[in-house]
């Protein structure tokens, strides 16, 4: 087993970012997704991840999710490890006990995103609240409709989402992850399976939210011109590492390294 | 030819249609019995723990293996031995339901496996406990995928219980050969008994989809 002795049992101090991956690696066999990524999230900011596929974006959102374990090194989440845990004064690889605990913290949209059919839009979102968070329906339902909503979607909140257009189940899955109250949220590519007539919907809805919330927002993208307008800062993921990063203006307007430039340049072609 | 006595089948009818009623009682009590065990097995095949897994999977393979009306015997002539003492009824509704809910566990087993990735992951993402990712998610979504293999099991357990006769379970075959020996004649009372399986077995087969196709409706899928 790796040597985590050198990492802390939390992290304190006057700034402790909202998220942080220290020497983070993941493997599946031979194949490293992410190699010894260290990055830093501080609390309200967005941060977008862009870079070609299987360059290891997905599995950042996915292990903060635990959706995936990690191989190595530690993420921490408000300071506290969420893949570890403190035994004996050493950190170990949490269990699920100490996940549920730590995961309260984070909210997911998925690609495809996997509401459950058989609830309508506003069971959906009342059933992390309810089952969960132990709120009572009348609450949780109060909650869901405000959700609803914002997302514009409060007149179909009825329907089951074999009835709702994809851009319609986006906006249904955003409001469900947003009734767990996390701290963080994380969008892996919540556009990329959308007729692009509707893509517009999504992103406007996760643009207000940057504006009116103080969300911790981790996106991956496709949609270049959507990351440069929400984010505060965009890493550009090449072979499992952030091979750059910076403020939008500076990684698309003046990029420093050749593979960021190659990947730019073959994106604008494709529109 | 034929000796076929229409008076006879008349004078036997209300003890067939008797029968007919502790057949439905049996395969009824017996499906009941597999739907439920049916599920629990299928469930304690997927637990953390690799030995239950192991000696579930075992037991199921096991009793699928071996016919049914062995396992019949067993319990009602073999069970005594060991100090268990059961009514031919009680051992004929054991037999029947472990026996068909190790076949359910695999039609279950299939509709929990037809559940996407996706939905355990959102289960995850909105911090459920296993237990809630089964009972909120996971199984809404798989016995509506399993109803056509679970509604199967249905006729085929109504067209077994004939196996109780053997232990004297008084279904509709141990009657039709009551009367059988009784007046000499087995014609009317076999063939009524074959007449009377069609006239049930047939229409709930129709029935069994039209549910299915209530359920996925009701469940907006």
């Amino acid at each position: 087993m790796q040597d985590l002795s050198a990492l802390p049992h939390e992290l304190t101090g006057n700034t402790v970012p909202m998220i942080s991956f220290k020497s983070v690696r993941k493997a599946y066999g031979d194949l490293v997704v992410i190699n010894d990524l260290d990055l830093d999230i501080q609390v309200g900011e967005t941060v977008s991840i862009i870079g070609p596929s299987g360059s290891g974006k997905t599995t950042v959102l996915r292990m903060l999710m635990t959706l995936e374990d990690v191989n190595g090194g530690v993420i921490y989440v408000d300071g506290k490890p969420l893949t570890h845990m403190v035994k004996n004064g050493k950190l170990v690889p949490a269990n699920e006990r100490h996940l549920r605990k730590q995961r309260v913290n984070i909210g997911m949209c998925f690609q495809h995103f996997n509401l459950f059919p058989h609830m309508t839009a506003i069971e959906n979102c009342m059933e992390g609240p309810v089952q969960v968070l132990g709120l009572s329906k009348s609450e949780a339902r109060e909650r869901s409709e405000e959700l609803l909503e914002l997302v514009g979607m409060i007149d179909k909140k009825d329907q089951h989402p074999a009835r709702l257009s994809g851009g319609q189940q986006q906006r249904v899955a955003i409001a469900r992850a947003l009734a767990m109250r996390p701290k963080v949220m994380l969008f892996d590519e919540v556009t990329s399976a959308l007729d692009p007539e509707v893509i517009g919907e999504v992103t406007n809805v996760i643009r207000n939210l940057v504006a009116e919330h103080n969300l911790t927002m981790l996106l991956v993208t496709h949609q270049m011109g959507f990351a440069r307008d929400i984010s505060d800062r965009v890493c550009f993921f090449f072979g499992g590492k952030i091979e750059e990063q910076g403020s939008p203006d500076q990684l698309f307007g003046n990029p420093q390294r050749e593979r960021t430039r190659q990947f730019l340049s073959a994106v604008r072609e494709a529109i | 030819m034929f000796d076929w006595r229409w008076e006879f089948v008349w004078q036997i009818l209300p003890r067939l249609i008797e029968a007919t009623g502790n057949t439905l009682i049996a395969a009824g009590a017996g499906y009941c019995i597999a739907l439920v065990l049916g599920l629990v097995l299928a469930l304690a095949q997927r637990t953390r723990h690799r030995w239950v897994n192991m000696a579930v999977n075992e037991f199921v393979e096991f009793v699928r293996s071996t016919p049914l009306i062995l396992q019949i015997f067993f319990i009602f002539y073999v069970g005594p031995q060991f100090g268990i003492l059961l009514s031919p009824w009680a051992s004929g509704m054991i037999a029947i339901g472990v026996h068909y809910a190790c076949y359910l566990s695999e039609v279950y087993r299939g509709g929990i496996d037809s559940v996407p990735k996706g939905q355990w992951e959102a289960a995850t993402a909105l911090n459920m406990t296993t237990m809630q990712k089964y009972r909120r998610v996971v199984i809404p979504q798989a016995i509506p995928a399993s109803l056509a293999g679970l509604g199967n099991y249905l006729v085929g357990i109504f067209k077994d219980t004939p196996m109780l006769s053997v232990i004297g379970v008084a279904e509709l075959l141990h009657t039709a050969n009551a009367i059988g020996s009784e007046n000499y004649r087995f014609l009317e009372p076999y063939t009524m008994v074959g007449i009377i399986f069609l006239a049930i077995s047939l229409p709930a087969a129709g029935l069994v989809r039209m549910v299915e196709g209530y359920v996925r409706r009701r469940m907006g899928l």
